[in-house]
């Protein structure tokens, strides 16, 4: 059930709005209920090729040779594409925004740096015919120690992955392996605080799983040009990126999507189009790429996993005085977006809260693993999982209820964050407030009155101030005479609190293989 | 190898040919072109190819074309009589129960295999019954939602 | 052997748009000769409602009736330049685009309306079922058809518009993270009652109550599935999915949906949904996005409200049963778990 909570913020806010407001039906909803949305794939061309992609079985590793001859004469082989036909066969998807170095090949050519790494396509009449002909190449390939940890890959003597990021990591402001966050002095923060914890936090890779998997058709249109019906969730992100590869004109390109089958993050990273478009161009007719769930769930780009380190110095009374993180994104083999979610990511710290000393490393990190990409809440996810579960245990420490322990710390209006810009337009005390009430979660009466808004407002002076930054990059006092604070005191016949259990990792089963019902006991059952 | 495959689709007959051994999928997709059957996994694990073959929810992927051989096909193309929705669709619309739309098709046609078979489900007979289609997007509960209203709008059988 | 309940919390922020800025989106509107609109973008719809927002955000401007307004989308051909569907920025940057082209296409419409009524363009307003009138004197009206049409065929005017919205690219401080990455953030507070059972480390959510404030739903039904949807993802996130089980390791990774798990339609919860709108000073009539926030909190309140059912904290996701039976091991099964609250 949703409700509009008009009566807050009206302030704020014209209500007299027409269109904008209403519970107005989808203008796709027709076509959703009739089955007549037209994805790319519901588009039909006589005559139509397919591409399947040959992968990479190791997570590193020389290749030696190719042997493709008997491919090329298998039945309904159009075309071998090896990575000597792709015009620019380097490329980072941010170097359209002048983000990063291109590092990653559309075919691999010596080396192949994750298991699943594309290395050769073939063009067939149909999908099972290029499946057949993918059988028959050989491939030999002297494999290379590979790395998969982060922590381990940034040690020195690390196998080195990306041999344009040598060290592992990417390059930030051309001079540094990481993007900094400073504010304040953690260091005499944590000093002074009544109670600091450094806690480890560990992210899973996860998969988009859109129901629609990656893919396009590249058709060879009139007077050379191509219309490509895509999947992707970026149309020009996605056309300029196969201009780029195929070193053509971008109007020679004709992008058409729009409508998708789900995306998640998971369409961003043009993986389809360029080699869509180049076996159209070597074959002369329409060619569809598309990828299989398991192609679409071993190798197409998940959700990479963070390793965060949070540090927190608290006071006695609930004040967050310090807060120090550490953390480490996975990007897999290659760059993709991973080194913009880092910064992303330095933004959110420390979270929504006002706390007057933080630091923060932040590194992209690259490992023999599928390249990881966006998704729903890139960057920031993890972190939030990292913070809110790092606050739980602040309050516990203190004694402290969980929900009036943030709304002490949520910042305002008119607070400087940890960026430096000052906090507007907060409501971060607002929600907590209507989800305290809706799920009867008590509040005591100085929390119920808080707001967000500058100062507080009038209300907010039944809660005495905290001490909040007036500059930034100044430390502020830890001293518990500090003025204006409210004091906590733990509730009666409250004992210390639990000590905290690091979770014992679960490790694969000795001797397994692979099989669903070693999922089961991983997972439990599949429910309903 | 071509092989010749006649079936009812939504109440016309059709022919085609096809690759001996082909899926329905493929069949109703390339041979046919009902494109209102969406492919999701092509391994018989998402529902979103979910079409009705003699009345039952069957994943048209993992079906053999030739197995349906003078049988009656349902797809989401032949829901609908002429301009007006099935209370499925209705309901799916009033409930807000698609957003990218992708595994709309499967799940209408798993839940008319449970309202032609039961009338008046429960919500967990509803669960059961869509619980082999993958949603990504509206967490299920519009869904249900939206076939328990259909159940409550249709006409009752005696 | 028991089932134990635990309740927990979390609050979160989130950025709108591309971190940094720089992500420009356009947009253009025209009528055709008899008052009809199509918005064309180069947008995605993946199911977020891109089409659907727009159109909303176009007819509000405009001042016409929604049915009035088509959105088409994408071409590149015929839609102009947008960033992406991602990041949260569809609403927000996409809309304010809409909203620019729409409110040049509204000057051309109302000065063609004010030649034919023979007033001032600046006395004129819509009424939103399709007519515009004179401020104060209803009955001197005309209608959009016609206006279109005048504009077309008598005056020789193109009621259309173009629209950017481009929030500038910000630097980042090598040394300090200086930045200014967003204009405006969505908030959020979560609050899971679950249950876990300390026989199995099987963890069933049972209840969800969150508040959301995204500047202005501009559709709450599709705000109602952004919401509903994403922290089922959050959910799903938290203690179902991973292609990496023994991350880092690498093997054992699933390759069909019987391997990938997700929660389905039999371990969804009710969840009781609030909405609040502190308008942004940027976004089109005030809204933000719900799109991505929405699936943040979940997953810690889950781990969380995990904590305070049975005292042990499991920091690694996904908050498997056979990580909740490990830490259970270790910890011993108190008859009485530590409280939070």
């Amino acid at each position: 059930m949703l409700e509009m909570r008009k009566d807050i913020f009206a302030d704020e806010r014209a209500d007299n709005l027409k269109e904008v407001g209403q519970p107005t039906q989808r203008q796709d909803m027709l076509g959703h209920v009739t089955g007549t949305s037209a994805y790319y794939d519901d588009h039909r061309f006589a005559n139509l090729l397919h591409l399947k992609i040959l992968r990479s079985p190791h997570a590193h590793a020389r290749i030696r040779s190719i042997d493709d001859a008997a491919a090329s004469r298998a039945p309904g082989v159009k075309r071998i594409i090896r990575a000597a036909d792709v015009p620019v066969n380097l490329n980072t998807l941010l170097s359209l925004i002048q983000f990063g170095k291109d590092d990653e090949p559309s075919l691999a050519t010596d080396v192949v740096r994750y298991k699943g790494e594309p290395i050769l396509g073939v063009v067939a009449t149909s999908e099972r015919a290029a499946r057949e002909a993918l059988e028959l190449v050989r491939i030999s390939y002297d494999p290379l120690p590979a790395v998969f940890d982060v922590e381990e890959a940034l040690k020195p003597g690390a196998v080195s992955v990306n041999p344009v990021y040598p060290k592992n990591t990417f390059e930030y402001h051309g001079k540094y392996d990481h993007q900094k966050l400073r504010f304040g002095a953690v260091e005499q923060a944590f000093a002074q605080a009544d109670f600091v914890s450094e806690e480890r936090y560990q992210m899973s890779p996860i998969e988009h799983a859109p129901t629609e998997t990656n893919g396009s058709i590249a058709v060879p249109d009139t007077n050379g040009r191509f219309t490509v019906y895509t999947s992707t969730q970026a149309l020009f992100f996605s056309l300029d990126t196969s201009a780029k590869i195929n070193a053509m004109p971008s109007n020679q390109l004709h992008f058409i999507g729009g409508t998708v089958g789900g995306g998640f993050g998971g369409k961003v990273d043009t993986l389809t189009e360029p080699l869509a478009i180049l076996a159209a161009r070597l074959t002369g007719a329409p060619v569809r790429y598309r990828l299989s769930r398991h192609e679409e769930m071993q190798f197409g780009s998940p959700r990479g996993a963070e390793r965060i380190y949070v540090k927190d110095g608290v006071m006695r009374d609930g004040r967050i005085v310090a807060r120090q993180v550490r953390a480490y994104f996975d990007a897999g083999a290659y760059t993709r977006l991973s080194s913009y979610a880092v910064v992303k990511c330095v933004a959110h710290i420390p979270g929504p809260y006002t706390i007057p000393n933080v630091h923060a490393d932040v590194f992209c990190v690259f490992t023999n693993r599928t390249p990881a990409t966006a998704m729903r809440g890139f960057g920031v996810t993890a972190l939030d999982f990292a913070l809110e579960c790092q606050m739980d245990k602040d309050a516990v420490a203190i004694g402290m209820d969980p929900l009036e322990f943030r709304l002490l710390n949520a910042y305002r209006d008119g607070d400087m964050k940890a960026h430096r810009r000052e906090a507007k337009n907060c409501a971060l005390i607002e929600c907590a407030q209507v989800a305290a009430e809706k799920a009867n979660w008590p509040l005591r009466d100085e929390f119920r009155k808080m707001s967000s808004k500058k100062d507080g407002g009038a209300e907010r002076a039944g809660v005495a101030d905290r001490t909040r930054m007036s500059t930034p990059a100044a430390p502020v006092r830890t001293g518990t005479s500090a003025p204006q604070r409210v004091t906590y005191e733990r509730p009666a016949g409250s004992t210390s609190p639990p000590p905290i259990q690091s979770t014992p990792p679960a490790t694969p089963p000795a001797g397994s293989t692979h099989g669903v019902r070693r999922f089961s006991s991983v997972f439990g059952t599949r429910r309903r | 190898m071509k092989t010749s495959i006649q079936f009812r689709l939504n109440d016309e007959e059709v022919a085609t040919f096809a690759d001996s051994g082909s899926n329905l999928l493929d069949v109703l997709r390339e041979g046919i072109g009902d494109l209102s059957v969406k492919g999701g996994c092509w391994q018989g694990t998402c529902g979103t190819c979910t079409v009705l073959v003699d009345g039952m929810p069957r994943l048209s992927c993992v079906t053999l074309a030739e197995s349906c051989e003078g049988k009656s096909i349902e797809t989401v193309a032949g829901l609908r009589q002429g301009a007006k929705l099935h209370p499925l669709q209705t309901a799916f619309m009033e409930r807000f129960a698609a957003q990218c739309g992708y595994c709309t098709p499967g799940m209408l046609m798993a839940a008319k295999a449970l309202l032609d078979r039961e009338p008046n489900p429960t919500r967990e007979n509803v669960v059961d019954a869509i619980c082999g289609n993958i949603c990504r997007c509206t967490g299920y509960e519009p869904i249900i939602a939206a076939v328990l209203d259909a159940a409550r709008a249709a006409p009752r059988r005696s | 052997m028991a089932r134990h309940r635990g309740r927990g919390v979390a609050t979160i922020n989130y950025p709108i748009g591309m971190n940094l800025g720089g992500d420009p989106s356009q947009a253009l509107v025209h009528s055709n000769p008899t008052g009809k609109f199509t918005v064309a973008l180069s947008s995605i719809d993946l199911g977020q409602g891109m089409k659907s927002v727009t159109r909303q955000i176009c007819a509000e401007t405009l001042g016409i009736p929604v049915e009035d307004v088509y959105v088409d989308t994408a071409d590149s051909d015929t839609g102009p330049h947008c960033m992406g569907s991602f990041a949260s920025r569809g609403t927000h940057r996409v809309g304010n685009a809409v909203m620019a082209a729409a409110r040049e296409a509204r000057a051309v419409m109302m000065e063609a309306a004010a030649e034919e009524l023979e007033v001032d363009p600046g006395d004129l307003e819509t009424d939103g079922r399709g007519s515009i009138h004179v401020k104060g004197a209803p009955h001197r009206a005309i209608s959009v058809r016609d206006v279109a049409i005048a504009a077309q065929f008598r005056q020789g005017k193109t009621i259309s518009g173009r629209g950017i919205f481009l929030v500038p690219l910000s630097d980042v401080n090598p040394e300090t993270g200086e930045m200014s990455p967003a204009t405006c953030y969505a908030h959020a507070c979560q609050i899971v009652d679950l249950e876990v059972d300390d026989e199995t480390g099987e963890v069933t959510v049972l209840k969800m109550t969150s508040a959301y404030e995204l500047g202005r739903a501009i559709n709450p039904k599709l705000v109602e599935q952004q919401l509903v949807g994403g922290s089922w993802m959050g959910m799903s996130h938290a203690l179902f999915e991973t292609p990496e089980p023994y991350y880092p390791d690498t093997r054992e990774g699933p390759r069909d949906f019987n391997e990938y798990l997700m929660p389905g339609p039999g371990d969804i919860c009710p969840h009781d949904i609030v909405v609040l709108e502190r308008p942004a000073p940027d976004g089109p009539f005030g809204a933000k996005g719900p799109g991505e926030m929405c699936a943040n909190p979940s997953l810690p309140a889950i781990a969380n409200a995990i904590y305070d059912a049975v005292g042990v904290r499991i920091d690694e996701l996904p908050i498997t049963p056979e990580k909740v039976l490990r830490a259970l091991k270790v910890r011993g099964r108190p008859e009485a778990p530590p409280r939070v609250r």
